[in-house]
């Protein structure tokens, strides 16, 4: 049997092929969280210290809707020809799937941010470029938190009736952890003068580290046919 | 089946006990009087929901593991009686905090997370209802319930960090008064035998679901076979 690494990178491979031959995902996601910042500025005076205030809560709740709606094709797009049932027989580690299935949405989701990143600034007049290392790190951690139990729950999700309302209703709430996190960490990074609470850092970090950890364990029932 | 009218008299005469101590016995609270009563059912709720939810946590990894449907039907009836006592939680507590601070609800530390924890148990018990399989509901819902129980100590320390970080009235604080233990412990138990009897009633009741689908697939299978022999002869003759 092949190493967990390069199986995973196999799957991880596949998935970015296929996104990028249509890039469906990644065009949705951006436009979804673009439309959602519009949104939100009609719920305040987004003027630059009303923004600080309210910018980074926006800004991942946007991300996080956007995650839950966005990571549901990830096990949907493998039953319109039961491709799942391939990956199954195929003579890997049942987690090896979801590990590059969660790695692929990771990337996807960080694109989107880097994408959005810049729009985010300018719409809401913040100043992102001074703590650009710091802010990345933080989404590094948040994402990957969202995209692990994300891919997961769309695993979940993908073999119940109402599989599209289910996952948001699976996911957010198990995300309250990773919002607060995300969103506090954020924050500071916006204050004057920016500040980075190591606590916000290390939530996610063993956020990621646990759900990552009970993927490895648990996570291959979920792919039993 | 056997009557567990025993134990259900047992529980019924420690829960009258323990109520009687807890309106009766134990000491008024100095400043919020006669309503901080409610507490001696309120706090116990929340530990022994915590109970029930370790308890569908376990039966969860111990599905996974032994895939016999007895580890579900225990899972699925302690996450449930959970989210039962915290209904109670989460509605004892404003009744309570209305009088006291003033407001039904205040976003504290402890409120939040309650109610997060509820609603992430409401979200297994849809998950349930929307998968009709039986194997693979009680699969998948394994998997979601441990990984809803792995995110309660973030919910809460998150949360906890969060709220203190932030300026808010002073709540609660100060150690409970000696005399106080004592009925407080005396309904937690009293609840924890109330957990117990729910908790083998509601097993029993998914034993029997099991059962009578077992039976309706046996009879549709029956029946099925019955009219393909007729129809068999139908042609024949």
């Amino acid at each position: 049997m092949p190493g967990l690494t390069r199986t995973a990178a196999v799957i991880l491979g596949k998935e970015l092929r296929t996104e990028f031959r249509t890039r469906d995902l990644l065009s949705t996601t951006v436009v979804f969280v673009l439309m959602v910042l519009v949104l939100f500025s009609y719920t305040f005076h987004p003027a630059a210290a009303e923004s600080r205030r309210f910018g980074p809560g926006l800004l991942w709740l946007a991300l996080l809707f956007a995650g839950s709606l966005m990571l549901h094709p990830s096990f949907m797009r493998e039953q319109t020809n039961d491709t799942l049932a391939g990956l199954r027989l195929a003579p890997i580690e049942p987690f090896a799937i979801l590990l590059g299935k969660i790695l692929a949405n990771f990337i996807f989701m960080l694109l989107a941010e880097v994408l959005l990143l810049p729009v985010f600034a300018v719409l809401y007049d913040l100043r992102l470029t001074p703590v650009l290392g710091r802010l990345f790190a933080v989404l590094l951690l948040g994402t990957l938190g969202l995209t692990t139990t994300g891919t997961v729950f769309s695993a979940v999700a993908s073999q119940a009736r109402m599989r599209e309302l289910l996952l948001p209703l699976l996911l957010l709430p198990v995300l309250t952890p990773v919002l607060i996190a995300s969103v506090e960490a954020t924050a500071g990074l916006l204050e004057e003068p920016a500040a980075l609470n190591g606590i916000w850092l290390t939530v996610l970090a063993v956020f990621d580290i646990v759900f990552l950890t009970a993927t490895w364990l648990f996570g291959e029932y979920l792919l039993e046919e | 089946m056997k009557p567990g009218w025993l134990n259900t008299l047992a529980v019924a005469v420690l829960v009258a006990i323990a109520g009687f101590a807890a309106l009766f016995l134990a000491p008024t609270e100095r400043t919020m009087g006669i309503i901080q009563r409610i507490f001696y059912f309120h706090a116990p709720s929340g530990l022994t929901g915590f109970v029930a939810f370790f308890i569908a946590f376990v039966a969860s990894i111990a599905y996974l593991f032994r895939r016999t449907p007895k580890w579900d039907w225990l899972g699925v009836s302690a996450a449930e009686i959970g989210v039962a006592f915290f209904t109670v939680v989460l509605t004892t507590g404003p009744i309570w905090a209305k009088p006291v601070w003033g407001i039904w609800w205040t976003w504290d530390a402890r409120l939040t997370s309650s109610f997060v924890l509820w609603v992430l148990y409401v979200s297994y018990l849809l998950l349930r209802t929307l998968v009709s399989d039986p194997e693979r509901r009680a699969l998948i819902s394994a998997v979601f319930s441990i990984f809803a129980f792995l995110d309660v100590p973030f919910v809460y320390l998150s949360i906890w960090f969060f709220r203190t970080q932030h300026p808010q009235p002073v709540i609660g604080g100060g150690g409970m008064d000696k005399r106080m233990w004592p009925p407080f412990l005396l309904c937690w138990f009293a609840l924890l035998g109330v957990m117990a009897l729910l908790l083998r009633t509601r097993y029993r009741l998914e034993a029997l679901r099991h059962a009578v689908a077992e039976v309706s697939i046996e009879a549709e299978q029956r029946a099925a076979d019955r009219a393909r022999k007729q129809a068999a002869q139908g042609t024949h003759g």
